[in-house]
């Protein structure tokens, strides 16, 4: 069977001049960075590499990267390291209705901590207003979180402003950028963010490996205890294969991003517009211009994501979706019901994500085998049924009176 | 995630469709938790001489809704009552365990639909 991967906002593939780069690493370089002999020094030269390619990528400072172990953990450690070292200057927090859980949950523990939190609202694209920052913004405010994009919608946020407001107010200003680098540009030099958090997977690097940006001077608490590591701000031993495969990864993606993301915006919008041509009573979530150049999302009207996704999987195509069967809670999407979705439209949405190895014909394909699967459940779907009869007969409401003048 | 069986339920629903001239039937779920189910049956002799379902909802949903339909065909009113949620899940060789409570509910909607007939012939 055909099969294409179309979910690389969960994870994709690694580069092959990745694996290559972290392979001896696994073998004949295996000293500990923190070892003084010709074994360690080897490794922590390896590592060292690693921080100055990472941040020349970003527009950084070599001393600006901390290495974690992926992106939840370089946001716990921002988050959490800014509500400790500055829990004497204030106790207010704000971030947005829309962000990852983990920016979302770590607020939330927080909040049962004594810290108060606000939630910034998004409009019905996931679009931060600026204007709400500044109106939540208070003197006790210390720190602000917004994610530069999405990863269910994919909407891009007005970093750039947003970071701006609080840099004049004096207040921390964290993104989660896991979604955001390697698909749109990011130069720390120019962007006015305090710490940003990334994870090697989502541009073709390892898992189990990420980063966080801290930019020189800001306040970090410490949450982990132990070695010398990471300016003691993440001890442990590091994963050196990770690591080395996180700079390569970051090294290769940075490169001629605005023809990559050109490229694949075209993509992206070809798969939108055939799904919206194609298919009867489907919508785009999400912003229709500032969105991530591999995001589709859209909501499919009358049938449910996660049987979609199912049905979708046992031919060929893998995508994801918001729908509450798929998140193991009952609740659909966060993300989609704060962009004002009702229920039934937020259990129907589905999300392609696309990469750097998919093609027009991918999409094609998958549009094909899209089409086939909805017509296949929405056939079977009581809510499709109605829907059509009350289309079919605009006259007679109730569909139980309706289904005797059929008979 | 899911098993064989509930695979194959999923992908070779039997008896879904509308029916036009049921002699009862029953829906149940709601918009919130994302699965709705109507059961049709004709009911001839005090047994179900035919049965049919539309649900909206995810593969655990579908697969029930199919699995309960194959169960109750040819029974009698009494027998079908008896039947539970969690027979269809038995049958169905076991379910995930979040799928239990939200999804598995044709039974539910298979009693609705007796009891719709029940209330339409006295």
């Amino acid at each position: 069977m055909k099969r294409i991967y179309l979910d690389h906002g969960a994870t994709t593939p690694m580069h092959p001049q990745v694996l290559e780069a972290m392979l001896p690493f696994f073998g004949q370089v295996f000293g500990n960075p923190s070892s003084i002999h010709s074994f360690g020094r080897e490794a922590r030269r390896a590592l060292e590499e690693s921080r100055e390619k990472t941040a020349l990528a970003l527009g950084a400072a070599p001393g600006e990267i901390i290495f974690t172990s992926g992106g939840t953990e370089a946001d716990n450690l921002a988050i959490q390291g800014v509500a400790e070292a500055l829990s004497g200057k204030g106790r207010h927090l704000i971030t947005s209705a829309i962000e990852h859980h983990a920016v979302l949950d770590t607020f939330k523990a927080l909040s049962k901590k004594g810290f108060e939190v606000t939630l910034l609202p998004v409009d019905r694209y996931g679009m931060v207003d600026p204007d709400d920052l500044v109106s939540a913004l208070r003197d006790d405010t210390i720190l602000v979180s917004v994610m530069m994009a999405n990863n269910e919608i994919g909407t891009l946020q007005p970093i750039e402003e947003l970071s701006r407001i609080c840099r004049e107010k004096g207040v921390y200003f964290h993104t989660d950028a896991v979604q955001a680098i390697g698909n749109i540009p990011v130069n720390l030099k120019e962007l006015p963010v305090d710490l940003l958090s990334l994870s090697a997977h989502k541009f073709y690097g390892p898992k189990g490996v990420g980063a966080l940006f801290v930019r020189r001077g800001t306040k970090l608490g410490k949450l982990f205890f132990g070695g010398g590591q990471e300016k003691k701000q993440r001890p442990g031993t590091e994963n050196l294969p990770g690591i080395v495969g996180l700079a390569k990864a970051i090294e290769l993606a940075v490169v001629d991003i605005p023809g990559k993301a050109a490229a694949m915006a075209a993509l992206r919008d070809r798969l939108i517009g055939s799904l919206l041509e194609q298919i009867e009573e489907v919508q785009l979530n999400g912003h229709p211009v500032q969105r991530l150049p591999g995001n589709v999302n859209v909501s499919i009207k009358y049938v449910e994501g996660e049987g979609l996704l199912l049905d979708l999987d046992l031919k060929g195509i893998a995508a994801s979706s918001g729908s509450a069967c798929t998140s193991g809670s009952l609740e659909p999407s966060h993300v989609l019901m704060a962009c004002g979705l009702d229920h039934q439209t937020a259990h129907g949405s589905l999300r392609l994500t696309l990469g750097h190895n998919n093609t027009a014909e991918d999409v094609d394909y998958a549009v094909e085998i899209i089409k086939g699967s909805v017509a296949r459940l929405r056939e079977m779907s009581l809510l499709y049924k109605n829907y059509r009869r009350k289309n079919d007969n605009p006259q007679t409401g109730e569909e139980e009176t309706s289904c005797i003048t059929k008979k | 995630m899911y098993n064989e069986k509930v695979i194959d339920h999923f992908q070779n629903p039997r008896n879904a469709g509308e029916m036009f001239d049921p002699s009862g039937v029953g829906e149940v779920g709601n918009m919130k938790c994302g699965d709705i189910m109507k059961i049709f049956i004709k009911v001839e002799n005090d047994r179900i001489e035919d049965i049919s379902f539309l649900t909206f909802g995810c593969g655990a949903a579908i697969a029930s809704s199919s699995m309960l339909t194959e169960l109750v065909k040819g029974k009698t009113l009494d027998e079908a009552m008896k039947i539970t949620n969690m027979d269809v899940a038995n049958h169905l060789g076991g379910l995930p365990e979040a799928k239990l409570h939200c999804s598995n509910l044709a039974a539910d909607a298979l009693h609705k639909a007796i009891e719709d007939y029940r209330s339409k012939v006295q």
